[in-house]
């Protein structure tokens, strides 16, 4: 048969249908064995890891008092992929919002420069922290709008309005902080300021992690192998702060209508009872879909109720400087126990006395009566103790030596091993700054004669001022303040190379600031005081006020330094507020109920308010 | 009594047992393609599983009636049954529901019947009564016309009903030509039609220069210079002239270049003024030389020229819209992966994530979450795949080899052209079919809506690939009697 001489094309056509069959098989092996990407496409198809997320740890003053607590909020989350047939008008009614604010924030989210992880097949958030209210309407209907999701998750919520600056706020993470940390994704929140910052990763827990699967139309089937793969959540850890809240909403009473800052120390464990500055805030208010609003007004109000005075603010101490004057200039022999200088009063040269008193004076006298010429002449011959040499090359050395010790108290330096959020160094001139200033050998103990006072170039801050005030009270170290009180930070115990017996002629000096100088009037019923206070002139009006002291004199319990801005003299302005406190935090109530409203109400700043 | 216990023993055992794992199979595969979370079971008649175990069981009934008639009748009855296939045909046009966009659906209460599955083995068995006459053989292309015909009516009849993916199916019997003589460049030149298709179409938007042509023009007509090339040199051992050519072609790309400096050229034309240059330089060698092959290469050349030049035009004027998409997808030049695209790359996703032994039956959450659109009908294959792995999804495709190559060892038996020919048109639609239909799941062929032999979910399909399969082996145990 002729079909014999085409028997072969059979053969040809097993053999296309052969290596066609073969290179589908090729194609098979590489989409199933060799490349992952559909892999891991089934992955985020049918996947939708949801995630939990842990209450945030509670935050607890130094007696167990809580603070700060949450409460639910919720987030309106949605999948690009996944919205279908958006009725938008009904939409918007269910939220509340114009079709603008949608078409607007819509396009935020969309847009890649400021939302770089954009994904359409990943949640993104469309409106954040809701209140329950808010979200009473959609809830009803969230069936309708497909793509759509509410996340909950916690807010905080206070209990007193006090203590805005210590214990900070919460807010969305920012691209800087999503690139450095990836426990966060985008729309979480952190602590961005105070203890909520510093304790963030103790507070925040850990995330859970649920596995939904998803069908093709967005719809939740249920878990993914009965939830075997779940992450459970970690609560965050709670946090006791050293701060007494009683203490701290007298501060912040006393301190309404002025602006300034009062900072109380326990000395012998340099936890913070309590950090006041004012204006302050609410912490609140900065809390929810309000906190950029109402941040904005905070970040816009001249007088910067954000800034936390009590650890960023630098003043010159003045005349509270005197105190770790007299230690420094015993320690370095500039002065003796015995030894009395003259004073002219008003007509001192080259630094005026502001107070009238006998002379010649002593060292107790001296503090007591808060003498200048007696701390000029203490600061000349502490820098002057080796006359000036070759070059200027003694002074210099001795002037170092001066400021060692000074920055010994804590001056001049942050305070790096602490949980404190946001510092400012202040200053304690160094020689090399003076000799850039007025030439190598152009500077003496006269060119900066100021500093003897406590003014010129020096500035602290509160905290360095209260933290000082405890070496005195502690007669002769500190503990780096903190606020957190499960810590104990008694290996952080820095001693001072000062003579113990140095100490107690300055208690006695304080001693007598309160009981017969310029602090007299102040005192607390059953209390021994020690203190001294400050009137310090600035270019910006009236003097700043202030105050140092601690108490009770045998075994101190509180160390405060007390700052008010352009109120007038230290002894009328800022040490009836340490007064106040320290007796709260003694006796745990006041006796001088009258005189703390009579004082609270007084103003010195009438645009000093708290928001 | 004889003729049943002699079917018994003159049955192909095999071909009805890959037929059984097949069905059977296919069923398992439909459950867990139709498979939800509230499952119901595989005999619920109201979900797909259970109407295909209908199917199934009416199948084997009808497999059971077919071995039952004489095989005679199949001969005998051709032309009526393919005209009455025909009338049927142009009934539906009429009188056909429009099922997503497909006029081809019969709708009998609960019931609905697609003719055109019924055509493949009709046209089949016209095919194989034509060609089977005492005188007929393939010689020339005057005895292809009538076999066209008799393949072209129904073709374009399904074409009519918005199902050109079943219609493409009659393509299949141009293999079956071939085996019965048709000359083997016939085959050779689809290859190339679709070479350079996919050539002009592909890189149609790839431009090489602004307003200097496109890739895909000169990429179609570089080929058609290799093939004249090859041909020349290798197959008609005429070298000396090969190489002029070669030169030449050398030369006119250099200069073009080096004039496009001055002068902006599309290249398109010079690319097709080269082409069209040299197969008229084969036309004056094929008079010169008396050698008719170079006549041939000349008109391929024209014709080549002529459907590149105009593959654009076809593509955009003649295709669907739905259709150009599918065909950009395939050839990645969109992406689409909500629209057009979106099927073949969820059906690569579930294929993809089954890895070497798949997700385990009923495991696969691809498909169970329905992700691939028609993954019971013409998307069975990826949840195979899915849930079967690389091992499930390749013992599959040997599988339906097997079943292929032993189609064909029955049609090489036979002892009548009849019988033969209609063997190798079942091996031939069976295989266009797997072919298309798993390489449009895998992403090797573009969507082209055909269901898999015996697996997809569907009574028109099961019935007719079962009543195509037992008419042979009907035919063929009926040699043996």
């Amino acid at each position: 048969m002729s079909n014999d001489k085409l028997q072969n094309r059979g053969t040809v056509i097993a053999i296309i249908m052969v290596v066609l069959i073969f290179i589908y098989i090729l194609r098979l092996f590489s989409l199933q064995i060799l490349e992952d990407k559909y892999k891991k496409g089934a992955a985020s198809n049918a996947f939708l890891n949801k995630t939990i997320f842990p209450p945030r740890g509670l935050i607890y003053d130094r007696n167990d008092t809580l603070l700060v607590y949450n409460k639910p909020a919720y987030d309106i989350v949605f999948i690009n992929r996944e919205i279908q047939n958006l009725d938008t008008n009904s939409f918007c009614n269910d939220l509340n919002i114009s079709k603008s604010d949608f078409d607007e924030r819509m396009k935020e989210v969309k847009n890649r420069d400021k939302n770089p992880s954009y994904s359409s097949l990943t949640p993104q958030i469309f409106m954040t922290q809701l209140e329950i209210q808010d979200v009473a309407a959609i809830q009803q209907s969230m069936y309708k709008y497909s793509g759509f999701y509410i996340q909950t998750r916690t807010l905080r919520e206070y209990r007193y309005t006090a203590g805005g600056h210590v214990l900070g706020s919460i807010g969305e993470v920012t691209p800087s902080i999503l690139e450095k940390d990836d426990y966060y994704n985008p729309g979480d929140y952190t602590g961005r300021d105070g203890l909520e910052y510093t304790y963030e990763k103790d507070l925040r827990g850990e995330k859970g992690m649920e596995i939904l699967l998803r069908d093709a139309r967005g719809r939740i089937k249920g878990k993914y192998e009965n939830g075997a793969k779940d992450v459970a959540p970690k609560a965050g850890t709670d946090l006791r702060t050293t701060i007494d809240i009683k203490l701290q909403i007298l501060g912040e009473k006393l301190l309404a209508g002025k602006v300034g800052s009062a900072v109380a120390i326990e000395p012998n464990t340099g936890e913070i009872l309590a950090m006041v500055s004012n204006p302050t805030f609410d912490p609140s208010i900065l809390v929810g879909r309000q906190r950029s609003a109402n941040y904005y007004k905070l970040i816009n109000d001249p007088l910067k109720p954000l800034y936390n005075r009590s650890t960023q603010a630098t003043y010159s101490p003045g005349s509270t400087f005197k105190s770790f004057q007299a230690l420094v200039g015993l320690e370095l022999g500039g002065i003796t126990p015995s030894t009395k200088f003259l004073c002219s009063g008003r007509g001192s040269s080259p630094i005026r006395c502001s107070h009238s008193h006998g002379s010649s004076i002593t060292l107790l006298n001296a503090i007591e009566q808060s003498c200048n010429p007696y701390f000029w002449h203490t600061f000349r011959q502490t820098v002057e103790k080796t006359g000036y040499g070759h070059k200027n090359e003694n002074f210099k050395k001795s002037y170092d030596a001066w400021r060692d010790l000074t920055m010994d108290f804590g001056f001049g330096h942050r305070f790096d091993d602490t949980d404190i959020y946001q510092q400012s160094a202040g200053n304690i001139p160094s020689s090399e700054f003076f000799s850039k200033m007025y030439g190598e050998t152009g500077w003496r103990a006269l060119t900066i004669r100021s500093l003897s006072i406590g003014q010129g170039e020096i500035t602290v801050t509160p905290l360095q001022l209260a933290n000082a005030t405890a070496v005195v009270a502690n007669k002769g170290y500190y503990i780096t303040p903190h606020l957190n009180k499960s810590d104990s930070m008694l290996t952080h115990r820095h001693e001072l190379p000062i003579d113990k017996e140095y100490f107690d002629i300055v208690d006695e000096g304080m001693w007598r600031v309160n009981e017969f100088g310029t602090a007299r009037r102040y005192k607390i019923p059953g209390i021994v005081v020690c203190g001294k206070t400050g009137t310090v002139e600035n270019n910006r009006g009236k003097d700043h006020a202030f105050f140092i002291g601690y108490a009770p004199r045998e075994n101190p319990k509180i160390a405060i330094a007390v700052v008010v801005e352009n109120a007038g003299f230290g002894s009328t302005w800022a040490a009836p507020i340490a007064s106040f406190m320290m007796e709260q935090y003694l006796l745990k109530s006041i006796s001088r109920e009258a005189e703390v409203e009579e004082y609270s109400k007084r103003v010195t700043n009438p645009n000093a308010k708290k928001y | 009594m004889r003729r049943n216990i002699s079917i018994k023993y003159s049955l192909d055992w095999t071909v009805v047992g890959i037929y059984l794992f097949l069905v059977v199979f296919g069923w398992l595969n439909i459950y867990g393609a139709s498979y939800d979370f509230d499952q119901s079971s595989i005999f619920d008649f109201n979900n797909r599983a259970g109407k295909q175990f209908v199917w199934v069981l009416t199948a084997f009934g009808l497999a059971g009636v077919i071995l039952l008639l004489d095989s005679r009748l199949y001969n005998y009855f051709a032309y009526v049954f393919y005209a009455l296939v025909i009338l049927l045909l142009i009934a539906t046009i009429f009188l056909a529901t429009d099922v997503k966009g497909s006029r081809s659906w019969l709708v009998f209460g609960p019931v609905s019947f697609q003719p055109a599955e019924l055509a493949k083995t009709a046209t089949a068995l016209a095919l194989a009564r034509f060609m089977g006459a005492y005188n007929f053989r393939i010689k020339g292309w005057k005895d292809l016309i009538p076999l066209g015909i008799i393949v072209f009516i129904p073709f374009i009849l399904i074409v009519l009903q918005k199902e050109t993916g079943s219609a493409l199916v009659f393509l299949a019997f141009t293999l079956m030509f071939y085996r019965e003589g048709m000359n083997g460049i016939v085959l050779l030149l689809g290859v190339l039609a679709v070479i350079l298709f996919v050539l002009s179409i592909g890189f149609s938007e790839v431009v090489i220069q602004e307003n200097s042509g496109t890739l895909g023009m000169v990429l179609a007509m570089f080929v058609i210079l290799i093939i004249q090339y090859v041909y020349a040199f290798f197959f008609s051992n005429h070298k000396r002239e090969a190489s002029w050519l070669l030169l030449g072609v050398i030369a006119i790309a250099g200069i073009s270049y080096l004039l496009n400096i001055w002068l902006p050229i599309d290249y398109d034309y010079v690319a097709i003024g080269t082409v069209f240059a040299s197969a008229v330089y084969w036309l004056v060698v094929s008079r010169l030389k008396h050698f008719k092959g170079y006549a041939a290469i000349f008109w391929i050349s024209l014709c080549s020229i002529l459907f590149c030049y105009s593959a654009d035009y076809l593509f955009e004027n003649v295709l669907e819209p739905h259709q150009q998409k599918r065909i950009k997808v395939l050839l990645n030049m969109e992406q689409d992966l909500r629209g057009a695209g979106y099927n073949v790359n969820q059906s690569k996703i579930a294929i993809g994530s089954g890895g070497l032994f798949g997700k385990g039956y009923l495991n696969g959450t691809q498909t169970k979450l329905k992700y691939v659109p028609e993954q019971d009908t013409d998307f069975i294959f990826c949840t195979v795949g899915e849930e079967w792995g690389f091992v499930g999804s390749s013992v599959l495709i040997l599988i339906y080899m097997w079943l292929l190559l032993r189609i064909l060892q029955i049609a090489n038996r036979q002892n009548n052209t009849f019988n033969r020919v209609y063997g190798y048109c079942v091996a031939s639609v069976f295989f266009f079919h797997l072919m298309i239909n798993i390489g449009m799941v895998i992403g090797l062929m573009p969507v082209i809506g055909i269901p898999l032999p015996f697996l997809s979910y569907g009574g028109s399909s099961l019935w007719s690939f079962t009543l195509m399969l037992f008419i042979l082996l009907r035919l063929d145990a009926a040699r043996k009697m």
